[in-house]
């Protein structure tokens, strides 16, 4: 994941990013007013649609490009719908369903719930847990119909959208379908299924906790080298010396295994099951980092970081809140010890040594 | 001084493989003729001469040294495979392991010529056991306190003092030990000790057992008194230790015998809670599991940075203070998960016996090899808070 082509565009992302959404800026504001012209540098430099080749109208990026991507936005604690718009865009692609412009979001996004598909050609189905579907004008489904998975681009407009958000404030919706019929809509290629999706999301998920755990550490060992208690600088004390080796333990940590999930699902032609070991072990062990993490840097930061003016809440709230989308750690662990408990003990090293 | 850490996405490459399948049929030969028990650590004896030889005879020891010292020019990432392969068989290496992962590199780096020609094609053939010779009775994670004096006499130096906790001295030909050539200066308290290489047979060394609270021996005192060492065996420079220890630390740090010193209890596990396991026992299964995929993939990413020549010094500390710390709690996972299962299980007695043996040992897995609170320090510096 350090070629060539994804630094170039990790960093035309990054300027992005830095000009249009930098986090200390926004948490300034009171409104929303950044977002359009944030979204529309994002599309004309073909971010949110970096998934979508381009005979499909998107930018043709590679997915580890995508992975970069996400990366970089993990450590601005972008907070509008790249990530699902990505994803979307994903999911359309691989039943070739062209994907539309503007911000997409992705259903189900949670391991229980599902969405069908009728006979008539019209979606049902309630799910929870959908990020960003009051912001999104598509939504990008992966439903359930009598002959196999369909995936359909739906109108957000022809859904029920509650309100609703994370511990971050940013938008998690309850999605409603009554009988809503499709843009358009395509057969789930072989293969496909919703596994694959939730394992999906979940690296990308993790791909952005890992990036905020980054941004996360920054700050906190610089506030610590300023902050001046007892006459000296707090970093200069063993005691946070220490609380921040360890943070610096869990961003590492978040960081190989999710650069690992997703240089594996960037490696491979299917979804297999180096994929699913690989997926759910990074949704797991960075859901871990993005909780003990957080907890360290408020630690360092004390009251100041526990304040709305502190932009330190714009990277811990999402890496929490990041956790549960897609299942959370305790779902994925369950997932991952019963597959392993059914291998057996005999094939345990064996599949962790062939990572 | 960076908070940027770096984890580059190392595969192991296709020649591992080939060597990895060689590796365990080795070792599934030597397990079918008795060397080892592999489902019991800590019983029998950890090092064992005849097979470390037979080792040396496959190529395994000395592997990426140069051909000309007995090694074999092969990469660091095929030496971590083989690691990691005797290490999750419990095999026992204690007699060649401490030699072919650091004692070696240092002598290749520092020695004198007919020094490395004399000892490294011995090492590579599994005859020589070596030892650190570092901790002495006032001085452990403060290793610049050493006290223990060289002092120059004619073609050589006089040792007097001890080492102490010096593992495998009862069983060792070579240690490689830090003594004190000059008093340390005002402006560098880490001046005035060299390294050298010390031969177990000569006269004026007495090694003293000291019993461990896990039943094992393989701690020992060192008593030096007037021990002669040539100057043939000094250790690059004289009073300028300090500067010597470079990159092989992040070897000795990041390797996977920093994770898997417990692993057997995985196993274990494994075969307690059975195919179709509850959700606490498999929900507590997935997130060990993801949490040594994790450690692997940290420590052979390190290794590849290594075997390309960056200096992942931080992200090595990163992968001992979390692998050692995982290594150590995993006998308390076990244990509690396991704690509702059938008494009737299978594997009741030998989950048993190993869960003892681990807890016993431990308390140790954060102390050896540079202290959870020494690695936090070097972890501070590299993010610049020191």
């Amino acid at each position: 994941m350090t070629g060539e082509s994804d630094h170039i565009v990790t960093e035309s992302a990054a300027r992005i990013f830095a000009d249009l959404a930098e986090p200390q800026t926004i948490n300034r504001v009171d409104d929303s007013t950044w977002k359009a012209p944030f979204w529309q540098a994002l599309a004309d430099a073909g971010l949110p649609l970096a998934w979508v080749p381009e005979q499909l109208s998107g930018a043709g990026a590679t997915l580890a490009d995508g992975f970069a991507v996400l990366g970089v936005a993990g450590r601005f604690a972008v907070a509008v719908p790249l990530a699902e718009t990505l994803l979307a865009g994903w999911l359309l692609t691989r039943a070739g369903v062209p994907a539309p412009n503007g911000p997409m979001t992705i259903a189900p996004s949670r391991p229980s719930d599902r969405i069908i598909f009728d006979a008539d050609g019209t979606l049902s189905g309630s799910v929870i847990g959908i990020p960003f579907a009051s912001e999104a004008q598509h939504i990008a489904v992966l439903a359930h119909g009598h002959e196999g998975l369909v995936v359909a681009l739906v109108a957000a407009t022809d859904c029920t959208v509650s309100e609703g958000q994370n511990v971050a404030g940013d938008p998690l919706n309850i999605v409603r379908f009554q009988r809503v019929k499709p843009v358009r809509h395509g057969r789930a290629p072989v293969g496909l299924d919703h596994a694959e999706l939730m394992s999906m999301g979940s690296v990308s998920r993790s791909v952005q906790i890992a990036g905020a755990l980054e941004s996360i550490l920054s700050l906190s060992v610089s506030y610590a080298n300023e902050r001046v208690a007892f006459e000296r600088a707090i970093g200069k004390f063993q005691a946070v010396q220490h609380n921040l080796a360890r943070l610096a333990g869990e961003a590492a940590a978040a960081l190989a295994v999710s650069g690992s999930a997703a240089n594996t699902i960037t490696r491979s032609d299917s979804f297999d099951e180096a994929a699913f070991v690989e997926g759910a072990s990074a949704k797991i062990r960075c859901a871990e980092a993005a909780t003990e993490g957080a907890r360290i840097a408020h630690q360092v930061f004390g009251a100041i970081g526990f304040t709305n003016e502190h932009v330190l809440h714009r990277f811990t709230l999402r890496a929490l809140a990041w956790r549960d989308d897609f299942g959370n750690e305790s779902y994925w662990a369950n997932e991952l010890g019963r597959h392993v408990a059914k291998r057996g003990a005999e094939e345990f090293w064996p599949m962790v040594a062939s990572r | 001084m960076s908070t940027n850490l770096q984890f580059d996405q190392i595969r192991l490459p296709s020649e591992c493989d080939a060597l990895r399948q060689e590796v365990r049929t080795f070792l599934a030969e030597e397990i079918a003729k008795g060397t080892f028990d592999p489902y019991r650590p800590g019983h029998g004896d950890s090092h064992d001469r005849a097979f470390s030889k037979r080792i040396g005879a496959r190529g395994w020891i000395g592997m990426t040294w140069p051909k000309k010292y007995g090694g074999h020019e092969r990469s660091f990432l095929e030496r971590y495979v083989v690691t990691e392969e005797f290490r999750v068989a419990n095999a026992p290496v204690r007699s060649h392991f401490v030699a072919d992962r650091q004692s070696g590199p240092i002598l290749l780096k520092y020695a004198l010529e007919r020094v490395k020609e004399n000892i490294l094609p011995r090492i590579c053939r599994g005859e020589l056991c070596f030892i650190i010779g570092m901790s002495e009775p006032g001085s452990g994670s403060d290793l610049f306190a050493a006290k223990t004096k060289a002092k120059k006499s004619d073609k050589g130096w006089r040792i007097n003092g001890s080492k102490i906790w010096t593992s495998n001295a009862n069983i060792a030909d070579y240690m490689i030990g830090l003594f004190r050539t000059s008093p340390p200066t005002p402006e560098n308290r880490r001046h005035g000790l060299t390294q050298f290489l010390v031969d177990m047979k000569t006269p004026g060394i007495k090694v003293n057992p000291i019993y461990q609270m896990s039943g094992q021996q393989d701690f020992n005192e060192v008593v030096f008194d007037g021990a002669f060492v040539p100057d043939d065996y000094v250790l690059g420079e004289i009073d300028g230790a300090w500067k010597q220890a470079t990159s092989e630390l992040a070897y000795e740090r990041s390797g996977p015998e920093r994770f898997l010193e417990t692993f057997y209890l995985m196993l274990e596990l494994i075969r307690a809670i059975g195919p179709q396991p509850d959700t606490r026992s498999a929900e507590g299964l997935g997130r060990l599991v993801a949490q040594l995929h994790t450690l692997r993939r940290m420590s052979v990413s390190v290794a590849g940075m290594l075997q390309a020549g960056k200096e992942p010094v931080v992200e090595a500390a990163i992968v001992k203070d979390l692998g050692t710390i995982w290594e150590q709690n995993l006998p308390n996972r076990v244990r509690e998960l396991t704690a509702f299962l059938s008494p009737e299980i299978a594997n009741r007695v030998t989950l048993e016996e190993q869960l003892a043996f681990a807890t016993t040992i431990a308390p140790k897995l954060t102390i050896q090899g540079g202290t959870t609170e020494i690695l936090r320090g070097i972890i501070a510096r590299g993010l610049g808070l020191r």
